[in-house]
């Protein structure tokens, strides 16, 4: 089994690389992008599903202003920022259904702002 | 029948506190004469401006029930605590005033002294706190009473839900000044452990401020935001969350949803609340008990 790798890029138009964390990034041939956009008060698609062991890559961006990304199942976190791209890179080593969250208080309906993870075998 | 205070304070136990769920103001009334004994209430969550009727049709009368059921109480409070979201959020900036204003008219009919309040990430996150603190004064702060140190920490003005390291070093700071018995209460809004991440029910540097409390061997902290009433440790620190005035929410992860539980007209104001905390300071122990909206 492999240990979850992660990696996040946030990535500005043509700057590239501006943060990421502990990571061990898969091959790109082997990644399958998902991209989610944000905007209040939802994610754009709220549900996906992915398969275990397989490196998936999140591309994240928002419509409308400041987001967060939480995926405490695999300790992921991101922040999604209007006019950029956040990467999240990393290969789910469970199966299940995950909650996906913002954690950046935005607004209202800031409360009902998930989706869900699928992790199948 | 009547049971003595000392009687009460052996009922049960976890971290030094004891409960007395709906039992209310009869078990703790019995006179407060020694000067390390004293009570306080808590009331959380009150949310106004919110509207939702089928969550809680009485949106606008709920905390005015509260208030008046506060100054109905036998004895006075030595003081009341709000612990956060006082007012619905609101992208509005003169809306969130407007709430404000009509939060504190509620509010001050309470018939006590004094009142500490803290903000929620409802009232503070989308303006860093700059509206909650024109009209309630400062995010973080200290105060005591006989004998008991009391911090308020913010962790919601940062709409990511953090302490942050210039509150943090206040707090050491703060804390390099007491012994290692002293009574300490902490008050704050979101929880200071991870209660259930995946509904945002955290507050994401809590860590650093366990560690910082951990020397101190009597630290008790009541909590807002969940909207229900929930007891935890970390250690041999107490957290305990409060029900809210305004809509209870789902034990966390007892459902797919993060959503009010809807109003009960055949038990109406059920999950909904406020509390009596009676603090022995000698022992550094707190009773606990919850009370229904009357009506309810």
């Amino acid at each position: 089994m492999k240990r979850i790798m992660m990696l996040v890029l946030a990535m500005t138009t043509g700057l590239g690389v501006l943060a990421f964390t502990t990571y061990s990034a898969p091959g790109a041939d082997d990644v399958k992008v998902i991209r989610i956009t944000a905007k209040k008060f939802d994610f754009t698609p709220s549900e996906i599903t992915v398969k275990r062991g397989v490196p998936v890559a999140l591309e994240l961006t928002s419509s409308d202003r400041v987001h967060g990304f939480s995926l405490p199942d695999f300790k992921l976190t991101a922040k999604i920022e209007p006019g950029k791209v956040t990467r999240v890179v990393f290969t789910p080593d469970k199966t299940g259904e995950l909650s996906f969250s913002c954690n950046i208080f935005c607004g209202s309906g800031h409360e009902d702002m998930s989706g869900r993870l699928i992790v199948t075998d | 029948m009547e049971i003595d205070r000392r009687d009460f304070m052996k009922l049960a136990g976890l971290g030094g506190v004891v409960f007395a769920s709906g039992l209310g103001s009869s078990i703790l009334g019995a006179k407060r004469t020694k000067q390390e004994e004293f009570y306080f209430v808590q009331l959380s969550d009150t949310h106004i401006g919110f509207d939702g009727p089928k969550v809680n049709p009485d949106a606008k009368g709920t905390l005015k029930k509260a208030v008046a059921a506060v100054n109905s109480l036998d004895q006075k409070p030595d003081f009341i605590v709000f612990t956060g979201d006082l007012t619905h959020t609101t992208d509005d900036v003169n809306e969130r005033r407007s709430r404000m204003t009509q939060f504190q008219d509620i509010a001050g009919q309470l018939n006590v002294t004094t009142v500490h309040y803290m903000a929620g990430e409802h009232d503070a996150a989308l303006d860093r706190g700059d509206a909650y603190q024109e009209f309630f004064g400062k995010l973080n702060y200290t105060f005591d009473h006989k004998g008991v140190h009391f911090i308020v920490l913010d962790n919601v003005s940062d709409p990511g839900a953090i302490v942050g390291d210039a509150q943090l070093e206040w707090l050491q700071s703060d804390l390099k000044g007491l012994k290692p018995d002293a009574p300490i209460v902490v008050l704050t809004h979101r929880p200071l452990f991870d209660l259930y991440p995946q509904w945002d029910w955290t507050t994401v540097d809590a860590k650093g401020v366990i560690d910082s409390l951990m020397p101190y061997k009597n630290v008790t902290v009541f909590y807002g935001h969940i909207h229900q009433e929930h007891h935890y440790m970390t250690g041999h620190i107490a957290h305990h969350a409060a029900k809210s005035l305004m809509f209870p929410l789902p034990a966390p992860g007892s459902v797919p949803k993060r959503a009010p539980i809807p109003w009960d007209a055949a038990a109406p104001y059920k999950g909904i609340g406020y509390r009596e905390i009676e603090a022995d300071v000698k022992t550094a122990r707190y009773g606990i008990s919850e009370l229904a909206i009357p009506g309810a």
